[in-house]
Formats: C-alpha cells, structure tokens, sequence
C-alpha cells in the first residue's frame, strides 16, 4: 500500500482531493447529498441561458434531488445565441436554434419560474420578482449576460435602435436583421462594427461576416461586407478568418482594423470613427461595447471597471457578495478566457459542484475547465479555437494548460459537421 | 514498464478509493470532473452526432485513444489539443468513468 502512496496522492491532487478527504477511509466520498430524504438546500438560479440552465441541471443531478432549484427566466423558450450566425447566412432555420425548458421541469424536476428579477436582498437572501413573488435561497447563482453600453456610440438612442439592429441576443433581432439581408438589392452594402474586447464570442462577428459574405456571394455576388474592427487586428482564429476572406471573400469582404466606431447617424446610415473617418452602409449592424447585465448591478456584484463581476475561481462565488455565485459573460474572465456559450456551461458545472460540496458539509475543490469555439465560415466548412483551463492555486486563479489547446490547421467539412454536432450536444447537456 | 504498471496499480486503488462512479454520483468528483467532457460528447458521455459518444465504450480503448491523441500518434481536427491538457492520470480515470456509463 505505501510504495503506491505517492501516485495515488498525485491522483487525488488531480481531482482537487484535499488531504482531508483523502483521510476518510473506504467509501468516503458516498454523498450524503445521495440519501432520499434528505434536503440539503435551497437555490435560486436567475438566468436560463448556456451557464443558469446548465447549473440548475447539474445542481439538480449531482445532489440527487437534495437540493431545491429554482430557475427565474424571463424568456419562455431558450433560443441559442450559439450557431445563430448561420440563420443570417441562410444556412440554419430559426426555429432550430429554439428550444422548450420542459426537460429541465420534466426530468429533473426544477421549479422554471418565468418572471423578471427586480431585486436582490443579499442579507436576507431573498429574490424578488416582478409578477411571480419572492423566493429564498441558501445560495444564488447568477447568469444573467451581458447589456450594451450604448452610450459607447453616441446616436444609438432607442429610436436608432429600432431599424440598426445588433443581434448579438439571438431572438428577434436575429429575424429582424436576416429580413434586412434579404431585402438588401444587389450590390448594397453591410456594415459589421466589432467593438474593443473583452465582448461576447470573441470569434462571432468575423464568423457572422463569414456566413453575410457567404449569402452576397451565393445570392447578392455584387454586394459588400465591411467590418470596422475597434481591435487592432482580427482577435481570435486570425490566420484562418483571413485566410478564408483572402481565399473565399475576396472583393466581398473588406476588413478595417483600428475602426472604432464612436457615432452614428440614424437618418444617413453613417457611421464616424473615433479618428474622424466616415462610412456609410445599408444595412448597419453595431455591436456596442459590453458590461455584465443590470441585474448583476443590481445584486452588487459589479466590481472590476464598474463593468464585470469578479469571482473566486473554485467556487464561482462572487468577491463582493457572499452566496452569490456568478457565471458566463458577466465575468471579469480568467487570463484567455473567452465569454463564450461553451465557457459558460463550464462555469455552471463548476458552481453546481462547489455549491453541492459545500452545502454536504465538505469543501470545494477546483475542476478544470474546458473551452471549444466553432465557427463556420460558409455552408458547411468550419474552424475551431480550443483551451484546457486548470486552477492555479498559488495564483488563485484557472490558467491554460501548458501544450494544450490551438486552433484548426485549415477550414474543413469535417468540423463543420461537429460544430452542428457541438451544437445539438450542448443543448442537450444543457436542458435535457 | 514497471512505471506503467505501478500507476495502473495506483490508479485503480484510487478508483477503489474514491472513483466508483456508482459510489461517487451523485455527489462525488468523477462526475464532475468527467462533466466537462460532456458539452461536446453529451452528458455522462452520451450522444447521438457526428461527435462519438463515449458512454460504455471499452476502457482501455478509451484511454489508449485519449493518449495517442495527447502524443500525436493519433492524428485528429482538434483531441490532439485537448488531450495535452489532461494528466495520463485523469485519462484512465476518464475511461473508467465512461465506459462504465450505462
């Protein structure tokens, strides 16, 4: 037994096991959280989306029923911002991307509460909500996206917000701009801005160039895609988006680095950049900078540039309120951790699992954490950009995996079909 | 040789130990560890897709592939980055997790 401590000790650290654990002989790890009967808490999840949904699930799965769960949602469906690029290229149906939240009822018996959150009461951990009252928790885990900082371009008041549309929510807008494409005369011209990072998906707009250039080449061939990139240079899979526009788009897609666009003009469709330069398109399509959603201001939990949310890398657990345990795009994101629907799902298993530890008695432990972004750059060829993420403990903080993650060597049909494949999986892990 | 056979050994007394996923789900760390995998492979290793499945597929398979994939002798669009990010520990606890899922 001895001469195998050392492996088995290595083993134990590899899962985060503490030396604690590592003392309770035989079966120690049988849960508690397993025993029918008995309860071991109560949480309320505000926010449906790739991180809530996923943690009310697993929260539910992993504490074997012990542990209540409330899901608030204003939404009736969930609709995929994942793969909701290929609806403006014409290549993926809408409704695909819609999906019920009955599994999450059915199977695993969540309480779904369709109703908008208009206060937090951290002291005495109660949720409030505007049509369908007040719930208490023994832990709150909060995934509520991100909102725009419109007042980033000046003119992109709620009237110019009707007709220049972002779609960066899939949902109506997605609709909404698709019309817009299609309606656009040949040789019109698209406009993309893309503002500074950090932003939701880092590789979504140059993928939604990729899907629009694909529509003007297939349908429009004399139109134009043109991107004003507030990032000095293309900030995720580079050499291939390039690439694929050297190689695919070319004369299509016209690429401006630099460009940050700081005005627009609703009535002549202009767009100023901070430089002073102009451009005019017919279709607009602003992304304004980005911040963690209201209701994370609301819970107090808005603490990094008055923007994002800073958590402690095991547990999710907010730095600014204790029992609040956030996740997704309203993080101040660990070192090249991108805000991606892949990277959420992650963050809600990770809190699932602290929060099933801590509320059985024993302490968190840190699990690693793995990201896969897909893009497809026509109607079937896709790129990917991949990372392993394992917590550091003297930094305190999930670092990549030295040696680990990359990108896709060139565009192929192949991971065209796992990204479709990505997609059905994840939803499925998410809701089902 | 004898390295690898000391960490088998190891591995499975720490299965024993602590990685039944039977014992361990709900509630244990192989779950959750082993979750990660899921958002692509399916939950506890479950799909239906273009992507394989993981869920009762034989063990050493799984590992031998996962470590093939880690060294490169395994050629693939994108295991070959994710492998490297795993210990050769966690692999056989992986495999052993998922091809023990029903």
């Amino acid at each position: 037994m001895s001469r195998f401590n050392p492996d088995r000790r290595r083993l134990l650290h590899a899962f985060g096991a503490s030396t604690a654990l590592a003392a309770i002989p035989g079966s120690g790890f049988a849960a508690a959280a397993g025993k029918p009967g008995k309860k071991l808490g109560r949480v309320v999840v505000i926010g449906a989306g790739f991180g809530g949904a996923t943690a009310a699930k697993y929260l539910r799965k992993w504490s074997g029923g012990a542990i209540d769960v409330t899901l608030v949602e204003r939404n009736r469906q969930f609709i995929s911002c994942p793969t909701s690029n290929e609806v403006l290229g014409g290549n993926r149906s809408y409704d695909s991307l819609v999906h019920s939240y009955d599994g999450l009822r059915k199977n695993w018996g969540i309480r779904l509460v369709h109703a908008s959150v208009t206060g937090i009461d951290a002291d005495r951990r109660r949720v409030r909500t505007d049509s369908a009252g007040n719930f208490e928790y023994d832990r709150l885990v909060l995934s509520p996206g991100f909102d725009f900082i419109y007042s980033g371009i000046e003119g992109y008041d709620a009237k110019a917000q009707e007709t220049i549309l972002h779609a960066w929510k899939a949902g109506p807008q997605t609709l909404a701009l698709r019309k817009q494409l299609e309606d656009l005369p040949d040789g019109g011209t698209y406009v993309l801005s893309v503002p500074k990072a950090p932003y939701r998906c880092p590789p979504g707009p140059y993928e939604r160039a990729s899907q629009i250039a694909w529509y003007f080449k297939t349908h429009k061939p004399r139109s134009k895609v043109i991107i004003l990139d507030a990032n000095d240079k293309v900030i995720s899979k580079e050499k291939l988006f390039l690439g694929v526009w050297e190689n695919d788009y070319k004369g299509i897609i016209e690429y401006r680095p630099g460009w940050n666009v700081v005005t627009v003009d609703a009535a002549t469709n202009i767009v100023t950049s901070e430089l002073g330069d102009k451009e005019r398109g017919d279709v607009l399509n602003l992304l304004p900078p980005q911040r963690a959603a209201d209701i994370a201001r609301t819970a107090g939990v808005v603490n990094v540039n008055d923007r994002w949310a800073d958590v402690e890398w095991i547990s999710l657990e907010s730095t600014a309120v204790k029992n609040i345990h956030v996740l997704g795009d309203a993080l101040q994101a660990a070192p090249l951790m991108p805000k991606s629907g892949h990277m959420a799902n992650q963050h809600g298993k990770a809190a699932a699992a602290a929060i099933v530890e801590t509320l059985s008695g024993r302490e968190a432990q840190p699990t690693l954490m793995a990201n896969t972004c897909y893009s497809l750059v026509d109607d079937k060829r896709a790129i990917h950009v991949d990372s392993v993420h394992r917590y550091n403990p003297e930094k305190k903080v999930p670092l990549v995996v030295e040696g680990s993650g990359g990108v896709s060597k060139e565009p192929s049909v192949e991971e065209g079909f796992y990204t479709r494949a990505w997609a059905t999986t994840i939803w499925k892990d998410i809701l089902s | 040789m004898q390295k690898l056979a000391l960490a088998l050994a190891a591995t499975l007394l720490a299965l024993n130990a602590m990685a039944d996923p039977k014992a361990a789900a709900p509630g244990g760390r192989v779950p959750y560890f082993a979750a990660n995998c899921a958002n692509c492979h399916g939950t506890d290793g479950k799909a239906a897709s273009a992507i394989p499945a993981l869920a009762g597929r034989d063990r050493a398979y799984l590992e031998e592939t996962m470590k093939a994939f880690k060294t490169g002798a395994r050629p693939a669009t994108i295991m070959h980055q994710l492998a490297k990010g795993y210990s050769d520990e966690e692999i056989a606890v992986l495999a052993d997790y998922f091809a023990k899922q029903k």
